[in-house]
């Protein structure tokens, strides 16, 4: 009967419905199979399942399944012609390049704030680069591993200029539209508890409809993390006529996660971004990384290219995995320019995402 | 009757009415309007009041929808176009007309597929809708689901066609045995369609070529309005034999089978299709087996043909309910069995006494199919709130959007309760 | 016989794979199913409460304050939609040409689109064409409140607040208050009634009905004016002077609370007008003309022999768009309604990731609520069953 009925789901499989987790290793599909059988005798008191290797999926698939927002322009959004761009995109291109050697090789699936954490944990995604902020909670109780961060964000507030408020403690009685998502609610809360001033919170899903709220005058205040407003405001018709209020009232460190117990499979996603983010201490950037990784003398560049030493064999990938990625992203700084930075409509300064040499956060664990 | 008799006498006249004139007999449109519009004063009042509704109406809309733009590329030109003055911005639906209707991930250079399949549908429906036609039509409705399936997904060919072999070989086995025994050919027609799959399972992996005809494109990027259309399609056919099957198992004379239908089904009708989807998007993934995960798409067909099972098995329920108890006597005094009796003479009668209700479950159905935005997948609904409504170049225009939407929906939802009165019409046999 | 164990057999195997699929997973995951976030702190904020509610309160007070909010505006949403329905259904009668057509347009345009954009567009509605609230703010506003009371903003609606002084809980007023107006109207309510069937009974004897209008009117009001005066109510003003953001005291229904309130009440009051004009069709036009041939006024032929018999075949579907608009009001989150899918099936999942456990608990009180209705309708029907002779 089990048989059989794999039989037959391979038969949806290849109508493309169901997409087997591991297809190589035939070993771990009998073991497992075997466990559900003895489930199916005495349910529940089975062995548990040996973690399947997402590296050895990711592989057998050809492509990276990578979660990412319903569209959050600047950060991960559809273009007119429907491809994904964005700086967690590029994030998720550049591990598709590190492993896959095609950056194009990505499966972008959107998730809400509400399924991202089922669709990561029960498979459906190997990667989740969604502005998640990494919580105590979600790294431990959640099971899930925050590879590293890639934007240190805060939560923030946008006020129209005409409403005359120079700091969020000024906020006292306003109407407060919420992008729910983030940790967003739960910042406020506290916030507003903290400064004994009272609100009224309205929670909104899309960000769509939060613009719209707000700018009709149905919020006195629009809050999400700040980058999330800098690129709400680059939307509006006239942007100047709204400011960011200095308060930052939350930490919200962004970065990728992937599911706990498979660490080979963090240490990938982990080692990918700091490679993008010592590429740009060290001056590497997609323009020059072909030269570079030819003509270095400096013996970090060349071990991070695998021109020297051994580093990529060491995470189960050849020896150009880190180059790939450079050469298809850019590095941290590029990224940055190119999705979010100054030069777009988004236009956010770099701040505490600087090189730690320029007095930012970022500081990526040394290569060697 | 005797004791109401004093009850009504307070309102009973107890005086004459007063002679009338006599009624007038000209013809014309000023009689009709005394007749229809103008019968007595709060009459004419309330037309003054309807009439000067839809002037108000008329008035606010009209000019917005006439004076609309239809070939600027974002809304800041469009109000530099329009300069202060009120219009529509309809370029919106010209600039991203392809994303409303087919998503802004299925490749553009594809867009014939789901095109054809779209006509080819009226083809496979016009057999089922008109009973005029000739039946030998209904082979292409028939095919017509793994012909669509291919169009839209694309992949090798295999696919469609051995599990279109399937069906083949369990309708024969079924022919076969049927005479017999209605269990044994229903039965031996799903091993025989099992069989098949199961062979196929090995048999598609070789016979599929590296690149196949139709290039395969992944359900989830499908999206606008053409997946709504084919959640309502897929789920509304999905949901008809299961509904059936429910409906029967209901009426069963054996309790663990009655018992299961009616736990299923008031459980199914007793929650809201959203928390049925959030099932879907965040529960269901658990359920299947550890080495695989399923498609949100078939996580979410599955759970809207349950949704949608649950409800026609009650409007086939009424439909057996409804048939006098003469019938099913009828059937027993000719030493018909259960299954045959079902098959020939109370299944015909009672799903054609369901039709009205099965359309307004589909109608139904296919409205809710928009609740599937929720859970971030990009139906129409979801194309607008998401990535159009987000965009920088149409930041704002909500309601040329919600209208299209609106108005979209209208066409088809209103086209298929007009067949349905029709269809009412047509089959009403009763006797008058 | 065999048939029922083969089913029993493949129902138990189908519940043992699913649950050995959801422990496999789950452990593969390290994840446990626990109910315990429940307890714990939600730490966020909900505007709409109908009883006491902060960030500090648990899961579970959140997920109750949203199954009320889901109750309130499921409540008004019926009468509403009953009251529109009915009005358009038998409107739809009417021997105006114009009014007939009026509400055929009315009830196809409603019926035919999905209630999701409905929502969306009315929400819209609201945001974009009502005033914003700082239109009344201010010393010297650009509005001023409706008859000193009212106030219409994007925000939502503002009403004065009855409060008493006098009362239990002295000047900050307590809920045994309202316990008391409650107990008074539901005494009200009996009283009427049996003055009704007082009336009922003199005019069975006497065929003269004795007027019971002012009887009525006194029983009604002279309970709540005593109480009111005992009490010491007085009323909250929605006042524009106490914060630069938003108009404070009264009673504020929040702009999301109001959409989709309304969004519900056109959009069922639309089924509701085909069921209340099927069941009016229903009734053989005998019955009228027999009525008439009686020589029964044309009003009272309506309210006497027309709608007892109409009521009859418009409960049941009545009953069931109830249902309907219970079910549909978890379209709350397209809004920010706080109702219990947005608190407990929203935030709440959102921010513990118990996704299993939220969405089993949601559909459990969906499914509470359905068979309580369904049990009531039950009880109506088995009551109006037509007693043959």
């Amino acid at each position: 009967m089990r048989v059989f009925l794999q039989r037959i789901t391979a038969g949806v499989q290849s109508a493309g419905f169901i997409h087997p987790k591991v297809v190589e290793n035939q070993e771990e599909v009998k073991m497992k199979k075997s466990i559900i059988l003895g489930a199916l005798t005495i349910a529940g008191l089975s062995a548990g399942a040996a973690a399947a290797g997402t590296l050895d999926d990711v592989k057998a698939r050809g492509t990276l399944n990578c979660g990412v927002t319903t569209g959050l322009v600047g950060f991960a959004a559809p273009d007119a012609n429907g491809e994904w761009v964005g700086f967690d995109v590029s994030v998720c291109r550049a591990v598709a390049a590190a492993v896959l050697g095609d950056a194009t090789a990505v499966e972008f699936v959107p998730t809400t704030g509400k399924t991202r954490f089922t669709a990561l944990s029960s498979g459906e995604i190997d990667l989740l680069a969604r502005n998640t902020t990494w919580t105590f909670s979600r790294d431990t109780d959640l099971k899930f591993d925050f590879v590293g961060v890639n934007y240190y964000d805060g939560q923030g507030f946008l006020v129209p200029k005409a409403l005359g408020v120079s700091s969020a403690k000024d906020l006292d009685g306003a109407t407060v539209c919420i992008q729910t998502g983030t940790t967003t609610e739960l910042n406020l809360a506290d916030f507003f508890r903290a400064n004994n001033i009272s609100y009224e919170p309205v929670p909104i899903e899309t960000n769509a409809e939060g613009t719209q709220q707000y700018l009709a005058g149905a919020c006195d205040t629009y809050t999400t993390d700040a980058s999330g407003l800098a690129s709400t405001r680059a939307t509006f018709e006239n942007p100047g006529d709204h400011v960011l209020l200095p308060e930052i009232v939350s930490k919200e460190p962004l970065g990728p996660l992937v599911r706990h117990g498979d660490n080979e499979w963090g240490d990938i996603v982990r080692w990918t971004l700091n490679a993008l983010i010592t590429a740009e201490e060290l001056g590497v950037s997609s323009t020059n990384v072909a030269e570079m990784a030819t003509s270095t003398t400096n013996p970090e560049v060349a071990r991070l290219l695998g021109t020297e030493g051994e580093l990529g064999g060491m995470i189960g990938l050849d020896a150009d995995w880190a180059k790939r990625a450079i050469e298809s992203e850019g590095n941290y700084g590029e990224i940055f320019a190119k999705n979010i930075g100054e030069e777009t409509p988004i236009g956010l300064a770099r701040g505490l995402n600087a090189q730690w040499t320029d007095g930012g956060l970022l500081y990526s664990p040394p290569f060697r | 009757m005797s004791d109401t008799h004093e009850h009504s006498v307070a309102f009973v006249r107890t005086t004459d009415i007063e002679q009338q004139p006599a009624p007038s007999n000209a013809a014309g449109p000023v009689k009709w309007m005394r007749d229809n519009l103008f019968a007595t004063w709060p009459n004419a009042l309330l037309t003054v009041a309807s009439a000067y509704v839809i002037y108000l109406i008329l008035t606010a809309t009209l000019p917005w929808i006439l004076g609309g733009l239809w070939n600027t590329s974002s809304l800041a030109e469009c109000r530099e176009v329009l300069q202060g003055k009120s219009a529509a911005c309809f370029s919106v639906l010209t600039d991203r007309w392809n994303q409303l209707l087919f998503g802004f991930k299925y490749p553009s250079e594809f867009y014939w597929r789901p095109t054809l399949a779209l006509v080819l549908m009226f083809f496979a429906l016009a057999p089922v809708l008109f009973f005029d036609l000739p039946r030998k039509l209904l082979i292409m409705t028939l095919l017509y689901p793994f012909v669509a399936y291919w169009l839209i997904w694309g992949g090798t060919i295999w696919v469609p066609v051995f599990a279109l072999l399937g069906f083949i070989a369990g309708y024969f086995v079924y022919a076969r045995f049927v005479a017999q025994n209605f269990a044994l050919g229903f039965f031996g027609g799903v091993a025989a369609a099992a069989v098949v799959w199961y062979v196929a399972g090995f048999v598609v992996s070789m016979l599929a070529p590296e690149s196949p005809l139709l290039a395969s494109v992944p359900s989830r990027d499908l999206g606008g309005f053409m997946l709504n259309m084919m959640l309502g399609l897929t789920c509304v056919s999905l949901s008809i034999p299961l509904g059936i099957a429910l409906a029967l198992g209901r009426q069963s004379s054996m309790p663990l089978i009655k018992w299961m239908c009616v736990v299923f089904i008031e459980f199914i009708r007793g929650v809201p299709l959203i928390t049925l989807l959030f099932v879907a998007s965040v529960m269901l993934a658990y359920f299947f087996p550890p080495d695989a995960t399923v498609d949100l798409f078939l996580r979410v067909v599955i759970m809207i043909t349950i949704f949608s099972a649950a409800y026609i098995a009650e409007v086939v329920r009424g439909g057996l309910a409804a048939l006098p108890k003469g019938q099913y006597e009828a059937a027993d005094s000719l030493g018909l069995d259960y299954a045959q009796a079902m098959r020939l003479i109370i299944l015909p009668q009672a799903l054609k006494i369901s039709i009205p209700g099965i359309v307004n479950i589909a109608v139904g159905l296919f409205k809710d199919t928009t609740l599937v935005s929720v859970i971030s997948m990009f139906d129409l609904v979801g194309m607008i709130r998401g990535p159009i409504l987000a965009s920088t170049d149409w930041n704002g225009v909500y309601w040329e959007l919600l209208g299209f939407a609106a108005v979209l929906f209208f066409v088809v939802c209103y086209g298929i309760s007009q067949y349905s009165q029709w269809l009412e019409r047509r089959l009403a046999t009763d006797h008058r | 016989m065999t048939l029922q164990v083969i089913a029993a057999i493949l129902l138990a195997l189908a519940l043992a794979y699913l649950y050995s699929n959801l422990a496999a997973n789950l452990r593969a995951a390290g994840l446990n199913i626990s109910f315990a976030f429940l307890g714990s702190s939600a730490g966020y904020d909900i505007n709409q409460t109908l009883i006491e509610y902060d960030s500090q309160a648990s899961n579970f007070r959140a997920a109750i304050v949203g199954i009320l909010n889901t109750l309130l505006v499921a409540f008004l949403a019926c009468i509403t939609a009953t009251v529109l329905g009915v009005l358009a259904g038998v409107l739809r009668l009417s021997n105006n040409w114009l009014v007939r057509k009026l509400m055929a347009v009315y009830v196809e345009i409603f019926r035919n689109i999905p209630i999701l954009i409905w929502i969306i567009i009315i929400f819209t509605i609201m945001t974009a064409v009502m005033p914003g609230a700082r239109a009344y703010l201010g010393e010297d506003p650009e509005r001023g409140l409706l008859g000193g009371l009212f106030a219409f903003t994007n925000r939502g609606v503002y009403t004065p607040a009855p409060i008493f002084t006098t009362g239990f809980g002295g000047a900050e007023g307590s809920g045994l208050n309202w316990l008391l107006v409650i107990a008074a109207l539901v005494a009200s309510f009996f009283g009427t009634r049996f003055m009704t069937a007082r009336a009922d009974k003199i005019q069975g004897e006497t065929g003269v009905r004795p007027n019971t209008f002012f009887v009525n009117l006194a029983i009604w009001f002279v309970p709540l004016i005593i109480l009111a005066f005992l009490l010491g109510l007085s009323w909250d003003m929605p006042d524009p002077l106490a914060n630069r953001f938003n108009l404070r005291g009264g009673i504020q229904i929040g702009a999301p609370l109001i959409a989709l309130w309304l969004a519900l009440s056109v959009y069922t009051g639309a089924f509701i007008a085909e069921n209340v004009r099927a069941g009016i069709q229903a009734v053989s036009k005998g019955q009228t003309e027999a009525a008439a041939a009686l020589g029964i006024r044309p009003r009272r032929v309506m309210s006497l022999v027309v709608l007892p018999q109409a009521l009859r075949v418009i409960i049941p579907p009545l009953i069931s768009q109830y249902l309907n608009i219970t079910k549909n009001s978890s379209l709350a989150i397209a809004v920010g309604y706080a109702d219990v899918t947005a608190t407990l099936g929203g935030i709440t999942l959102n921010q513990t990731g118990r996704a299993i456990e939220c969405v089993l608990l949601l559909m459990a009180f969906y499914l509470i609520i359905s068979l309580s209705i369904s049990a009531v309708m039950n009880v109506y029907n088995n009551s109006m069953k037509l007693k043959e002779r």
